[in-house]
């Protein structure tokens, strides 16, 4: 499951308000269900609030509440259940969602996804410089068919190269996105073999013809009559989709598909004529646009977004993120996969040591462990702790070397992996500073066992866990021990 | 081959007019009112003759499934809800009937309302499919306008259509969760029982059926049980859509009788496998959910219930999923294991801490980055996520993790030795830190 949170405080409208028109149409829904089930009606409510918004902003998630009369946390569950709901600004002309799931990774989603990172951001959920574009990676669209497809507000595009991705995001940049027609993007119609019809091939006599399709009962997507068959103008030639990064005879190079041998290894200089082609022809109107009502941002966000929102990086989100959710969901169960309120994975091109590698330099490391699930960062010395040392502020923090460090245990070492926190590793690196015995730790003061966290790079674990304390009972219950043993 | 005139969508592309008047021409609509008059048992007998099993992936007699309803409308009304969320990956076949062929829908939607003696039917359609759900209402709006839904209408069954929709959340596929989301609820699947036949959509009686089951029947009931079943093979009858995507020539949905073979699929609607037969890797023959198999277990295997059956997988929802040579396997069932991570709704802990478990596991397995007792350790997993959850969201999670080691354990191996042939540089020791 997806760990979702409310967006910052600061991003977040004063309030929310339905144009009259969504008013009227949201009446109209609620009442399309029985009496007293009113609350049937929250997800209709919450995703005409985001397509009227752009997302879903907690104003609008408590008027929702008010208008269904359920109570708020009923309708931030829902609001945080459902991935379509967008609880962040996302791009106020396009907000790109590539569907990632196994039938398009196989024609080539991932593809797109560099396409995306490259002209939108590294990352999903980030807007563009200009704040006009995000992107991000959903589950199945159910287009598996026309694989691989990304959809834009309420429109697939189907069929896609990644030029032709390129060429759709720019043009919803420049805001002539309704100039883009629907649907497969390489001529061929909906779900029809690309080779032509297979099936259903009788000569009927009410086949609509190009014109009809556009107006009334076109297809639902809008996407315009190719003619059966329309050529095989742009295949998507499946490029490198999940070819393992690997010597196995199974993917061999020298192995040669036909979609590669057809189009996949055609000039690029053909393959840029017919998409800029495809372009000149998706230049007409597209229709089937009906029923969309405004995407983007209300004034009320233009208002209220500050820049940083853009700019804010990993650690700013994580703070924003427990912000936000102290404001809202006051729950000391949090649930966190360490990337901020939405789950990122690894780059599927990336191999994990690369990742790893990355992560040693970059974040925080605690004690020796590398490869961990629990990506969550442990308690800081900014955090609280029981002791009067907790008012200083985490820079001036003092840290004194311990006086008492040892060049060689006095007798048997103790086992110090009896305190809890300490480990096999830690006890090492103990052991290598000079601290051996129970008695050394249980002496230690505050400052003391501050330094040796700084120096041991625990971010307040030695503190939280009292190893004073701990040290100073296994001392004093050793002492018992051998007093009984003596006896 | 199936001919075209036992074709039951015959506007499955949306080439011909989609309006209701043409659609009464080409015979939607024709008799409705005759075939409600011939009364609650025989429609439910004609269903059960047919041999019709559900077309959402798990093939319940459809049938069976009408007649669990309580024969009288007690003090809760009855309801009918149709399952268009359709999110299983692979899937797309519901979409094609919702925009261009709803009439057949609608008039499912009335015949299996009054067989269940519901008044009122609800259509959960998936949040992204935005154009589809406005087609479906469009023709929804059509047939209130012509006389064949309301009150008093054609078909002689006061019948009520409301479209209500999701919004991103492949778990509302379940019946029950999606009881729940329909009621304004997050969508976490209810225990059973009791089942939604005796305490559904608002504690009433309430049938769950999904778009392609409900769409065939006004056709099986005019043209007579008989000559469905007498489609197919025996327990596998009649027509189905097929969504074939992948490393097929022409990726496309076709509508064809059960149990053709797969390679006839193939090569006569879809062009061939993408480089010769030879090329074929792996097959998932039905959705996500159910096992891969190699590619040469399947080219011969009949496309239905029983013939997947016996070669260890599932028909499923018939999206068949076609991967050739070039496939990462590994790192393809590494995907789906992820989208089952990300789908898990968090109500019962072996799938919400299982799925994610699994999933960071396949994700080295893809890169060889573990070690070989974790195979086994991961297929354990897997059986004990199977069976222990409340819907089968945790089932769906496992099989496709158990098919890969099945069939492609050597490859997974073969991988872990590459890796540890090629770790020339000095890598941390995993090792606790306390």
């Amino acid at each position: 499951m997806s760990v979702r949170r409310l967006a910052e405080a600061t991003v977040q409208p004063a309030g929310f308000a339905f144009t009259e028109e969504n008013a009227a149409w949201a009446e109209a829904t609620i009442k399309k269900y029985p009496e007293g089930r009113q609350q049937s009606a929250v997800i209709p409510l919450l995703m005409r609030a985001q397509e009227q918004d752009g997302w879903v902003t907690k104003a609008a998630i408590e008027r929702v509440a008010d208008m269904l009369d359920m109570p708020l946390i009923r309708v931030l569950e829902v609001a945080t259940f459902y991935t379509q709901f967008q609880l962040n600004p996302v791009g106020t002309k396009a907000h790109v969602q590539v569907c990632g799931t196994t039938p398009c990774m196989l024609r080539g989603a991932e593809d797109l996804k560099a396409v995306c990172r490259k002209k939108i951001n590294a990352e999903q959920f980030h807007r563009n410089e200009s704040g006009t574009l995000s992107w991000e990676e959903v589950e199945c669209l159910g287009a598996c068919v026309n694989a691989p497809m990304v959809m834009i507000f309420s429109d697939t595009y189907e069929d896609l190269t990644p030029e032709r991705l390129e060429e759709i995001i720019d043009l919803f940049d420049a805001g002539r996105g309704e100039e883009v027609r629907p649907g497969p993007q390489n001529g061929r119609h909906q779900s029809v073999p690309i080779g032509g019809l297979t099936s259903l091939t009788g000569d009927y006599d009410d086949i609509v013809t190009e014109q009809d399709r556009s107006s009334g009962h076109g297809p639902a997507n809008g996407a315009s009559y190719q003619g059966i068959g329309a050529g095989k103008t742009a295949s998507t030639p499946p490029s490198k989709a999940g070819r393992p990064d690997t010597e196995a005879a199974e993917s061999d190079p020298s192995l040669v598909s036909p979609g590669k041998a057809a189009d996949g290894n055609a000039d690029q200089s053909q393959e840029k004529d017919e998409s800029a082609q495809l372009t000149a022809e998706g230049h007409r109107p597209g229709s089937g646009q009906e029923g969309g009502s405004r995407q983007g941002s209300t004034d009320a966000e233009v208002g209220n977004v500050p820049d940083k929102v853009d700019t804010k990086t990993g650690g700013d989100f994580r703070k924003a993120e427990a912000a936000a959710e102290d404001a809202v969901i006051p729950d000391d169960r949090q649930l966190d996969d360490g990337t901020g309120g939405q789950p990122s994975r690894l780059a599927n091109d990336e191999a994990v040591g690369e990742v790893l590698a990355n992560r040693q330099g970059n974040d925080p490391v605690e004690g020796n462990r590398t490869a961990t699930s629990d990506t969550r960062p442990g308690p800081a010395h900014g955090d609280h702790f029981e002791s009067s040392a907790e008012e200083t502020p985490l820079e001036s923090r003092p840290g004194d070397k311990p006086s008492d460090l040892l060049a060689a245990p006095q007798g048997d070492k103790d086992d110090l992996k009896r305190i809890r926190g300490i480990g096999p590793v830690i006890e090492g690196k103990l052991n290598d500073l000079g601290v051996f015995h129970f008695w050394q730790i249980a002496k230690w003061r505050e400052t003391e066992l501050i330094w040796i966290d700084d120096f041991l790079n625990f971010r307040g674990r030695a503190v939280r866990e009292k190893w004073i304390e701990q040290a100073g009972e296994l001392q004093a219950g050793r002492a018992v021990g051998e007093g009984e043993g003596e006896a | 081959m199936l001919q075209d005139k036992d074709r039951i969508f015959t506007n499955i592309y949306g080439l011909r007019d989609k309006s209701l008047k043409a659609a009464l021409k080409r015979g939607h609509f024709d008799g409705t009112a005759d075939i409600i008059g011939k009364g609650r048992d025989w429609i439910i007998n004609e269903m059960k003759a047919s041999g019709l099993r559900g077309r959402g992936g798990a093939g319940f007699p459809t049938g069976l499934k009408w007649s669990f309803m309580p024969k009288e409308v007690g003090e809760r009304p009855h309801f009918l809800v149709i399952n268009a969320d359709e999110s299983e990956p692979g899937t797309c076949k519901d979409r094609e009937i919702m925009r261009n062929d709803p009439f057949t829908l609608i008039e499912g939607c009335i015949i299996a309302g009054f067989s269940m003696l519901a008044h009122t039917c609800y259509i959960y359609v998936r949040g992204e499919y935005v154009r589809e759900r406005q087609a479906l209402q469009r023709a929804i709006d059509e047939c209130y306008e012509q006389g064949y839904l309301g009150a008093g209408n054609k078909c002689g069954w006061d019948y009520d259509i409301i479209v209500h929709h999701g919004a991103g959340a492949y778990i509302c596929g379940e019946e029950t969760a999606l009881l729940e989301s329909l009621e304004g609820k997050k969508g976490q699947p209810r225990l059973k029982p009791p089942f939604p036949a005796n305490v559904g959509l608002y504690g009433c009686p309430t049938t769950v059926n999904n778009v392609e089951s409900i769409a065939v029947a006004p056709t099986i009931l005019r043209r007579g049980g008989s000559w469905f079943a007498g489609i197919g093979r025996q327990n596998n009858t009649g027509t189905k859509l097929f969504c074939v995507s992948g490393h097929v020539e022409q990726p496309c949905t076709v509508e064809e009788a059960m149990g053709i073979s797969f390679r006839e699929l193939i090569e006569k609607h879809c062009g061939g496998i993408r480089g010769g037969w030879d090329n074929l890797l792996a097959v998932i023959p039905g959705g996500s959910s159910v096992p891969l198999v190699p590619g040469a277990d399947i080219v011969d295997a009949p496309m239905d219930f029983d013939g997947l059956r016996d070669i260890k997988t599932s028909l499923g929802t018939a999206a068949v999923i076609v991967m050739d040579k070039s496939t990462d396997i590994v790192k393809a069932i590494s995907r789906i294991s992820y989208f089952y991570k990300h789908e898990s709704c968090g109500q019962c802990t072996p799938c919400r801490e299982g799925t994610g478990w699994m999933w960071r596991v396949m994700e080295r397995m893809a890169t060889g980055h573990a070690q070989k007792r974790e195979i086994d350790m991961l297929l354990d997993v897997t059986k004990q996520v199977e069976g222990h959850t409340i819907c089968a969201l945790g089932d769906a999670a496992a099989w496709p993790i158990q098919g890969l080691v099945r069939h492609f354990r050597a490859e997974i191996e073969r991988r872990i030795d590459e890796y540890s042939h090629n770790a020339h540089e000095v890598r941390p020791v995993l090792e606790a830190a306390e």
